[in-house]
């Protein structure tokens, strides 16, 4: 058996794959580099922003946002664990990893919802995008995370990209499962009083698949927490870069720290989004 | 006019319709299809027409076709064959524009399970056909509070569908198909899903308010006793087939197959027959010139203690009794009309039973059944009742 395996010549998959990248980045390295420059820009506007602000004020915005949105116990979690990163002295890195996610959970939204929708709507959209969301899901992250370099530099650009790559998936899925999960018979109501699709899709569909949806970014956003160490190791600073010193130092109790910081943005960062959708699938029971 | 025209129309369910269509054509059943096919006979064949202003109901267990067939009406399914033409136009063949346009103006739909939109307040829910159509929010506002009054929900506009009872939920449904004034209401079972007093009650008030709007109505339901009070017409469906169509009262009095037959068995009679199907003809009456004796003499005869009197066009003018006929009598009275009394219950042609049943518990006289102008048409007596209750078929009593 194994000798008539071996007749048939290896497929060069990895030489493809290396001729692939090469021409790739010779045909489009500049153009990548441009919208990496551009990306950057816009990251770092985020992070001076995020960084520039009083911490006191940041933590209180941070904090009544938190009451307004979930409670007053999750508010005073919030304001004590930012406190606390505070204290340590993670303050800025934390910062700097906030506006990383931030960007690159916009960035999923901005572009994962559409596709969502369009793979509810499209049975061949949804058999062309279904096994690349596979494909993002369970290829290690190492194996995207080194072709970035040559197209985007080092830095947070590659980082935010490979997140996007790794947490983008759900809110994809979550927006087609959200959409195809509409009642029938409201479906039939809207088509009967003669909404158009775009009516359809905005005042039927979406809103109902309002709690679906937040629940893919919930996730999004807690995915691309959980990227920021792996995207450090490509140049991202924050907290992942911490780590990653920590790691390469052997400094357990740095590491640890920084850790602890992680866990207590994606606390707040879950709690609040997690909400979000609740409230509305509380209206959904009837 | 014929508002709604249906002719010939098919719907078959699958991927290949056209050799099922071919063999149904050959008369094949829906059974056989299947099995040859793999294809599922929705609707076959066909035809009726609706008229304005008109209470048509399609009735059929579940799987008979009437759903299917009421979605054809607006196009939220294809036909396979066959022709619909919705006030002149015809539905088959219109652009999707056409189609949006005609769902918008003409037709509004009402659905068994509400199918009220969560994350929008009564007032929302009920404007959402105004606001598709692009109407200015505060004629849509006005609008949809008309209607919201006129299903008797004023004051909750502002709720959520969540906070609604299943009777309230479905008035929504009601005013939100009201609100866009469209001519044709297509209402899919809507009832169905609500408790038994709650129907009645929302029945009576869909009956009110067709009273005073005239629109053309087409109900689907699988309860005879509720087609019966809705449907001025009633189509019964089997198998996607129209088995039997007509007044309620003749499929109620000659059933056209065993299996109608078998459906009506168990209806409520009181309220599907009307004075018109149970009356006795009125043999013996009186006129004023005819003297107390001849009358005393009707009575012993026939062994009543009453006798209706008219006038000779046969208009009625009342009743009187042998008691006071022989008190006449003895006093040497030549004519009735001082004995005459006008209290007796009548009833019109087309006043169901249902409505008679306690004033025939109460009544001493039997009920005359009078025409508009007063004539007297015929006389309920409690026999011809019961008998009509059992569900005794008309006898030739003309």
């Amino acid at each position: 058996m194994s000798s008539m395996m071996d007749r048939i010549p290896s497929i060069p998959l990895a030489r493809w794959t290396d001729q692939a990248i090469d021409y790739l980045q010779v045909e489009w390295g500049d153009s990548t580099q441009a919208f990496a420059t551009g990306m950057e820009e816009l990251i770092k506007g985020l992070q001076g922003f995020l960084i520039n602000m009083p911490p006191e004020l940041l933590i209180i915005v941070f904090g009544l946002l938190a009451w307004w949105l979930v409670n007053k116990k999750t508010a005073l979690f919030t304001i004590i664990g930012l406190m606390f990163i505070y204290n340590i002295g993670l303050w800025k890195v934390s910062m700097d990893t906030l506006a990383l996610v931030i960007g690159a959970v916009a960035l999923c939204m901005i572009i994962g919802i559409p596709l969502g929708i369009l793979a509810a709507k499209n049975t061949t959209a949804h058999r062309i995008i279904s096994p690349v969301l596979d494909f993002m899901q369970t290829l290690p992250a190492f194996v995207y995370l080194l072709p970035a370099i040559p197209f985007f530099g080092l830095g947070v650009v590659p980082a935010i990209l490979t997140t996007i790559v790794f947490a983008m998936p759900p809110v994809i899925r979550l927006t087609d499962l959200g959409l195809k999960q509409v009642p029938e018979e409201l479906v039939e109501l809207g088509k009967s009083f003669g909404s158009t699709f775009l009516q359809m899709l905005f005042k039927i569909e979406l809103p109902l698949a309002r709690a679906s949806i937040l629940a893919g970014i919930n996730q999004c956003i807690m995915l691309s927490l959980s990227m920021v160490v792996v995207a450090a190791m490509i140049g991202a600073k924050g907290l992942g870069g911490v780590v990653w010193t920590a790691i390469q130092q052997l400094k357990m109790g740095m590491g640890f720290e920084a850790g602890v910081a992680i866990v207590i943005l994606a606390i707040i960062l879950d709690r609040i989004t997690q909400n979000l959708g609740k409230t509305t699938r509380r209206e959904n029971d009837i | 006019m014929a508002i709604i025209k249906v002719e010939h129309l098919t719907k078959i369910y699958g991927s290949d319709t056209e050799k099922a269509l071919r063999l149904l054509n050959q008369g094949m059943d829906n059974e056989s299809i299947k099995k040859q096919t793999k294809q599922v006979v929705g609707i076959r064949d066909v035809s009726f027409q609706v008229e304005q202003g008109e209470s048509f109901v399609i009735m059929g267990l579940s799987g008979s076709g009437k759903s299917t067939l009421l979605r054809c009406l607006n196009g939220l399914i294809n036909a396979t064959a066959g022709k619909i033409i919705i006030d002149g136009q015809e539905l088959t063949g219109m652009s999707s524009r056409q189609l949006e346009e005609l769902r918008r103006k003409k037709m509004g739909m009402v659905f068994q399970r509400f199918a009220l939109l969560p994350h929008r307040t009564v007032l929302g829910n009920v404007g959402y056909g105004l606001e598709i159509q692009g109407i200015a929010r505060d004629q849509r506002d006005q609008q949809s509070l008309q209607a919201i009054e006129m299903v008797g929900l004023k004051g909750w506009e502002d709720s959520y569908p969540a906070n609604l009872s299943g009777g309230m939920q479905q008035r929504v449904g009601i005013a939100r198909a009201l609100a866009t004034d469209p001519d044709i209401l297509l209402m899919d079972e809507p009832f169905s899903a609500l408790d038994p007093l709650i129907r009645q009650e929302m029945q009576d008030e869909l009956l009110e308010i067709q009273n005073k709007l005239q629109k053309t109505i087409v109900f689907i339901t699988h309860d005879l006793d509720e087609a019966l009070k809705i449907g001025e017409r009633i189509a019964l469906m089997k198998d996607g087939k129209i088995v039997q169509m007509g007044q309620p009262e003749d499929i109620l009095l000659s059933p056209a197959s065993e299996y109608v037959a078998r459906f009506v068995e168990n209806v409520n009679y009181s309220r599907a027959l009307t004075a018109s199907s149970v009356m006795v003809k009125a043999r013996n009456v009186v006129h004023p010139k005819d003297g107390p004796m001849t009358a005393l003499h009707i009575m012993e005869r026939f062994g009543m203690s009453s006798l209706f009197v008219t006038d000779r066009l046969g208009k009625l003018l009342g009743y009187i009794n042998a008691d006071d006929a022989s008190e006449i009598v003895k006093q040497g009275i030549r004519q009735l009309d001082t004995i005459i009394k006008n209290d007796a219950p009548v009833a019109y042609p087309d006043t169901p039973l249902y409505d008679l049943l306690e004033v025939l518990a109460h009544t001493k006289v039997p009920v005359a059944v009078i025409d508009e102008s007063n004539n007297l048409k015929g006389v309920l007596v409690r026999g011809s009742v019961i008998a009509g209750l059992a569900g005794e078929r008309r006898e030739s009593n003309e």
